[in-house]
């Protein structure tokens, strides 16, 4: 590039600082979630009660497919609440990766017509997943507090911990399918085929122990090496360990080292978002002429 | 997102507000939108994309304070050169820089959602063009005022028929706050009493000392607005001078 003195203090338009612009448009990100939040339920009798009824009713299912008819009920002491710790989280994450995955095609008009940090979108898609979340969380603190909940500063640290693992690893994923999802819609199909097995990937029905019966060494390093095990591993010992008599033999349930996978799985999702980042700047240039 | 040039740099004038420095735009056209759809394509070994120049070594410099019309028949690389300004798209090779905010009322009402609000609607959209929450405040009787929307500002958007529409988008868009205006195509809007009024609105933003770039096919309208015309030919300039001569040139069927 020529340089020319008369040139000095432009900038070059479109130039993004990926994250980082997002956060100096805050307040555009903001009226985003708020624009989301206001026509999310418009026109629907019931509105925000859908946000409990879903899960309430996928609880039930689930309860009565694993823990009557399995028995789980018998052999994990306050299974329902280690069922919905784990499906809480599960749907925070299965809601932020599919929404931030087709936020960007959402957002047709506005990235064809207007520079926007485009990173504004998905970030915006986990904010709205998280708003959604959050009342979960409340009814879940309500269940332990139920059935007698005593955790410890700790244990509460793990909830948070868990939490941030699954946001830093949905946007990161979210970020990367979604960059691609522009010019190859597969993406997004890709992404519901992933979200048939998370549940069933990690022990969010059943005990961790069952798994550590049935595979060989390797294979279970690479089950707990996958971060939504990890996170799933410190929400049960952050929301559902303190419920319990904490006994030895009802921590074993959670799976040995899950701590050391709980802070493996934060590593891998910071790389995961690292590599969001560098996928979704690479892409973006096209955005507008591949839409 | 640049800080608003304050009123004295402008008056020092004679920087260049917009530089296009030998710009090459290639578009990529891709048949294939499916992985299964590429896979069929290379098994064929059938070209997978096509490219396709839109603009060709294009050297171009603004100075602040001009009002340029960007003149050419269809598929001549206008509105191809408003996106590189406005950063929408990216040069495949060549520079592209510009000075303080730009906006464009290219996007007149992209941002709009109709079940909200003409006033939600009208934050959201100062908003996306780069306004802050107290800029909008300061602004928004203005706004409505020159929407001529009255008392539906606080009925949902899906309500209005289109003029009011796309009176209150253009409204937001020319209200905003910018150094550089960019215009394509919206001199169309509305009915003529409310066509005036944007066209006085443009004048009166170029004679504040900012810088005007217009796309149209409305030659007497660019010539009204604009001192200096540009006109494309295939994505190379081909005339660069009075808006006058360029549409003159523009009629002779060049």
């Amino acid at each position: 590039m020529s340089v020319n003195p008369a040139w000095a203090g432009m900038t070059r338009p479109g130039h993004s600082r990926g994250l980082l612009d997002v956060w100096s448009r805050r307040y555009l990100l903001r009226l985003l979630v708020r624009k989301d939040m206001q026509v999310r339920y418009r026109g629907s009798v019931l509105g925000w009660a859908w946000s409990y009824v879903k899960p309430a009713f996928q609880f039930l299912v689930y309860f009565i497919a694993m823990g009557v008819f399995l028995g789980l009920n018998k052999s994990l002491p306050n299974y329902p609440v280690y069922l919905f710790s784990g499906l809480v989280i599960m749907n925070y994450f299965n809601e932020a990766f599919m929404n931030s995955t087709r936020s960007v095609i959402d957002n047709t008009a506005l990235v064809k017509k207007i520079y926007l940090p485009r990173e504004l979108f998905p970030v915006s898609s986990v904010i709205i997943a998280f708003v959604n979340f959050f009342p979960q969380l409340v009814v879940l603190m309500a269940a332990a507090i139920l059935v007698g909940y005593h955790p410890t500063v700790l244990q509460v640290g793990f909830i948070l911990l868990s939490i941030l693992i699954i946001t830093i690893l949905a946007m990161g994923l979210g970020l990367i399918f979604g960059a691609i999802n522009v010019s190859l819609r597969d993406s997004q199909n890709i992404v519901e085929l992933i979200m048939m097995f998370t549940t069933w990937l990690s022990p969010v029905l059943y005990n961790a122990a069952l798994v550590d019966h049935v595979f060989p060494g390797w294979a279970l390093i690479l089950y707990n090496l996958n971060p939504i095990t990890g996170a799933v591993g410190l929400i049960h010992l952050g929301a559902w360990a303190p419920t319990t008599s904490q006994d030895p033999a009802t921590m074993a349930l959670v799976g040995p080292h899950i701590l050391i996978y709980g802070l493996a799985a934060l590593v891998t999702s910071l790389v995961i978002l690292l590599l969001g980042e560098l996928v979704f700047r690479k892409l973006e240039k096209n955005f507008a002429q591949d839409l | 997102m640049p800080k608003i040039s304050d009123a004295a740099t402008v008056q020092a004038a004679s920087r260049p507000a917009i530089v296009l420095d030998h710009v090459h735009k290639d578009f990529h056209l891709r048949h294939t939108h499916s992985m299964k759809e590429t896979f069929v394509a290379w098994l064929k070994k059938k070209p997978i994309a096509d490219d396709f120049t839109a603009i060709e070594d294009l050297s171009l410099t603004i100075e602040e304070g001009e009002s340029v019309a960007l003149l050419g028949l269809n598929g001549s690389g206008k509105s191809t050169t408003l996106k590189l300004v406005s950063g929408v798209l990216q040069p495949t090779s060549g520079t592209v820089l510009t000075r303080g905010r730009v906006a464009g009322l290219i996007e007149v009402g992209a941002g709009f959602h109709p079940d909200l609000s003409g006033r939600e609607n009208v934050f959201l959209n100062a908003a996306i063009l780069g306004m802050t929450r107290e800029e909008t405040e300061a602004k928004f009787d203005d706004i409505v005022a020159f929407s001529e929307i009255g008392r539906f500002i606080d009925t949902e958007v899906k309500f209005y028929s289109s003029g009011m529409f796309v009176r209150l988008a253009f409204a937001v868009a020319i209200h905003t706050q910018m150094d550089i205006l960019l215009v394509d195509e919206v001199l169309a809007v509305g009915d003529e009493p409310f066509q005036k009024k944007c066209l006085q609105k443009i004048r009166d933003f170029h004679d504040s000392g900012k810088t005007v770039v217009v796309v149209t096919h409305d030659l007497g309208a660019a010539q009204r607005v604009c001192e200096r015309g540009v006109l494309l030919d295939h994505g190379r300039v081909i005339l660069d001078g009075t808006s006058k001569q360029a549409v003159e040139r523009l009629r002779a069927g060049e």
